[in-house]
Formats: C-alpha cells, structure tokens, sequence
C-alpha cells in the first residue's frame, strides 16, 4: 500500500521532478509525430504505449500516463528511433530521462529494473567495479521470487562451470567509488 | 601501432575469452595494448537508468586516468560496445559543451583527476577493421577458415548513436574481415538488430522475442560472430530458452571476432579460450577440424 500510495503523488507537486519533465518535454518539443520511432523500435510489440503516443504524452504534459505505462523501461537503448527520427530528436537520452524519474519513485511496477539498476550501482560504488554474481544475488533476493532464479540456474552453472563467475575479487586498480558517489549526490542535489 | 586497453567489467568475469582473445589476436597483429592503470566501471546501462551526472563521470575518471598515462594522445581500445558508447558519449558532449566539462571536472576534483578532453575512444570493430584492415590482416593468414559460413553480428552501441566507421542502419564492416579469413558470408539482414541488451536480466520473455528472431535468421551459418559481451551472452547464454519458447532448435555457435580473426592467423583454440564459450556446436568444430588439416 505503501507503493501505491508514493504513485499517486502528482507530478509537479515536487519541485526537481517538474523541472526534469520541463527538460524532457523540451527535448522533444519539435515532435511531428510522425511515427517513425514506433515503426523502428525492436520492443514495441511488448509495449502498452506506442513511441509515438508517450512522446504525444509527454508534450501534453501528461506525465502521470507515461510513468503508469511500461513504454519506456521497455527501451533496450538501441538507438534507432534516435537515428531515424526526422527531427533529429535524441529520443533515447530522453527515454533514459524518463528512466532517472520513475527511479527516483520507486514505482511498483518497474520493480524488477529498479532494483536490478540500482544493485549494480550500488556494486559499482562498492567495488570500483562490476561482480557480477554478488549484484545479481542481491538482486534475486529482493525481487523476493523464489523462481526467478531458476529460470538463470543452468546458465549460472555453466558460467561458474568456466570460471567465469568465481573469478569477480576486486581486482587490481579497483578502488572504491565512494567519494565520487557523494560528491555526484551532492552536485545533484545542489541543481 | 599503440593504444590504451579498456576492458571494462564484463572482460573480468562473463566475457574473460573476449578479453584474452583481443589481447592474443592484436598483439599477434602487431599492436601493442597498454590497459588504463585504476581503471572503474563506467556505468555500464545501469548509470543512465540512475542518475544524468553519474553517466557522464564514471567513464570520464577513466579518460582522465587515460590522459594521464598518455598526455600527447592515443587512442583508447575499447572491445565492449556499451563501455564504448559511454565513453565516447563523454567525449562527444564535452567538445561541445564547456560547463558540461567543468561540471564533470567539479565531480572528478575529488580524486585529484582532470579530464582535459584530448582522448579519442575506438570501438575494437573500428581498430581492427579500419588500422588493422582485411588486407593486412589476409597477409597474416595461414589457416583459411574454408566451408565455415559467418553471420556478422554488430548490435547497436558500436554503430548508433555516434556513426564512426560503418553505415548505423546496415553495417558491412565485418564483411571484408570475414573473407579476409577465408570464410564465406552468410548475407543477412539482422546484423544491427538490437538483442534486447539487458532485458534478459530484467524482462526475459521480451528479451528471449528479440533473441530467438536473431537465432532464426542466422539459421544456415555455422557460427554468428559478435563484438560485444552483452550481445554475445545474450545469443549463447539463452539458446535452450528460446527453444523451450518457440518450439524450434536454435542451437548456434557464437564467437568473439577476435576468436574467429585469430583461429584464422594461426592462433590455437587454447590461446582465444574457446574453451570458455557457451555454445559451440560439434558441426562447427568438426568443420573447424578440417581446416586445421588442410591448412
Ligand atoms: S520519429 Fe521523431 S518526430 Fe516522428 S513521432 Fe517519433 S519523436 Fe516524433
Ligand atoms: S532506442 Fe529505445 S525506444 Fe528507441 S527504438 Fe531503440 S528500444 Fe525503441
């Protein structure tokens, strides 16, 4: 309940989220709405908003309908809508834009790339670098899913088969990223 | 030919054959790899989806350590497309934007680091196929990889957004570097088809869609060859997956380029770890044997 409770807060309501939106909805002000990002997206058939729709959203300033959607947790960063698009929009930077909001939100229903984003991060502060197995058995712990890892089981044996796995010790030159982490926090929070 | 080596995380742990087969194959061509001393994380896709100012100084405490070890200049080697991209993207947003560099020269101050802006980041496929070149690498040939049919396969940060070295939305780069080998092309148009990058982790039923197309197409090669970590655990690390979902056999062998480029100029399985890959077919090394003997 409590989840769903941090949703509803409205957009706008705090200050550095409307800014962030202002920012977003700058970017892709120039919009024709053409279509040629739906039409170029590899992941729009498992999208409930087309490209085209939530950038129509997104000017509309309708922001509550596009962080209720999947659209944009569904973008694998390939790139293409940003290549194509007539206006020369940088649509992928403005989907990782919308990305950072919902992240900071919380929200329920982008639970699993919430938790799996920010358990890297939090290895990447720790470590300097990725190990991969410890953030991904964070990761599997949180999303409390007892299935979830089976589904990764046989290939994380035949990782660990190879050496691939048990091998991620800090290794040389790997130092902590705390500092710059604060100091990153810091910057962000001045803005 | 010099350069600075940035491996980046995935060459430590999932993708180690990677590592060492771009070692082995460059250093066998003649280039010599120096890898960036302390080198970090550099936010991999996990920054982007996290924080704006963080994308842009975890890879940019990496050029500054590169600067450092190299104040007149040299390329950084980069064999991972999304560490690639995320260094580049430094780059490129700091030549155009001075308070953009200041900002992230503000964070950087707190490890005593400088980006000055003077390094220039190349993706492995743009090293090996432009300072390298078919025709150099074809001199170096002394095991044609004959009867073995190759699907390229790019993905998507090495080609877009920043259009360096190949057409973003049909790539051909790796075509001459096969014959180059003496393999054949298998012609198709899935190269620069994104693999779902890391859906896989967080959204599997859309990553195995996005995967089990590319394996469709590649059906009639012997082996996809790939220039990415992500890509390559993608299409090996999931094929039982995919056939499990749609019903049809999917198995394929996928090497790094390096591996195929290096069996090519005479390198051993044992020096590019095939070992390490996690799919490779008995009809693939059989067809390998062959050109083993007939060399
Ligand atoms: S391709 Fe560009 S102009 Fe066309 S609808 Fe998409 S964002 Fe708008
Ligand atoms: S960058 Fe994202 S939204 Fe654009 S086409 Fe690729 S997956 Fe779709």
């Amino acid at each position: 309940m409590a989840l769903a409770e941090k949703t509803a807060i409205d957009l706008g309501t705090m200050p550095e989220e409307a800014a962030a939106l202002a920012e977003i909805r700058a970017m892709v002000q120039p919009c024709i709405q053409c279509g040629t990002c739906t039409g170029s997206c590899p992941n729009e058939f498992a999208m409930d908003l087309t490209p085209r729709h939530m950038w129509r959203l997104v000017l509309l300033g309708l922001a509550e309908e596009v962080l209720a959607s999947r659209t944009f947790s569904l973008c694998s960063a390939c790139y293409m809508c940003t290549l194509r698009c007539p206006r020369g929009l940088p649509l992928t930077e403005a989907i990782g834009r919308l990305k950072q909001l919902a992240a900071r939100r919380h929200l329920p229903h982008l639970r699993s790339g919430d938790l799996f984003y920010r358990n890297f991060i939090a290895s990447v502060r720790r470590h300097g670098r990725v190990r991969e197995m410890e953030f991904m058995g964070l990761y599997f712990a949180q999303m409390m899913n007892p299935w979830l890892p089976l589904r990764y089981a046989g290939m994380g044996g035949r990782l660990m088969r190879r050496g691939k796995v048990a091998l991620q010790l800090p290794s040389r030159g790997s130092g902590r990223l705390v500092k710059l982490f604060e100091k990153v926090a810091e910057m962000e929070n001045r803005s | 030919m010099k350069y600075l080596y940035y491996p980046g995380c995935s060459l430590e742990g999932t993708a180690r054959e990677y590592d060492i087969s771009t070692r082995a194959f460059m250093t066998a061509m003649g280039a010599d790899l120096a890898e960036i001393e302390g080198w970090t994380c550099c936010g991999a896709s996990a920054a982007e989806a996290v924080s704006e100012l963080l994308t842009l100084v975890l890879p940019a405490r990496n050029l500054a350590l590169a600067e450092g070890m190299a104040p007149a200049g040299r390329d950084i080697l980069v064999p991972c497309s999304a560490c690639y991209l995320n260094l580049r993207r430094v780059e490129e947003k700091a030549r155009v934007s001075h308070a953009l560099k200041e900002r992230i020269n503000e964070a950087l101050a707190v490890e005593d680091l400088v980006y000055h802006g003077r390094t220039r980041t190349r993706h492995l496929l743009d090293v090996v196929s432009r300072d390298l070149g078919a025709a150099g690498i074809a001199r170096r040939v002394v095991r044609p990889l004959s009867g073995i049919r190759v699907a390229p396969y790019y993905g998507c940060q090495c080609l877009r957004p920043y259009t360096v070295f190949d057409d973003p939305e049909a790539p051909r780069s790796m075509e001459p570097l096969i014959a180059a080998a003496g393999a054949d092309l298998h012609a198709w148009t899935m190269g620069g088809r994104c693999c779902g990058a890391s859906h896989m982790n967080t959204k599997m039923e859309v990553g195995l869609k996005l995967v089990g197309a590319i394996l469709e197409a590649a059906r009639g090669a012997d082996v996809v060859v790939t220039v990415c970590p992500m890509c390559q655990m993608n299409l090996d690390a999931y094929q039982r997956q995919v056939a499990r979902q749609t019903g049809v056999d999917s198995t394929m062998t996928i090497l790094y380029l390096p591996q195929l480029l290096g069996l090519a100029i005479g390198l051993s399985p044992e020096d590019l770890r095939l070992d390490l890959n996690l799919a490779l077919t008995g009809a693939f090394l059989e067809k390998l044997e062959r050109t083993a003997t007939a060399a």
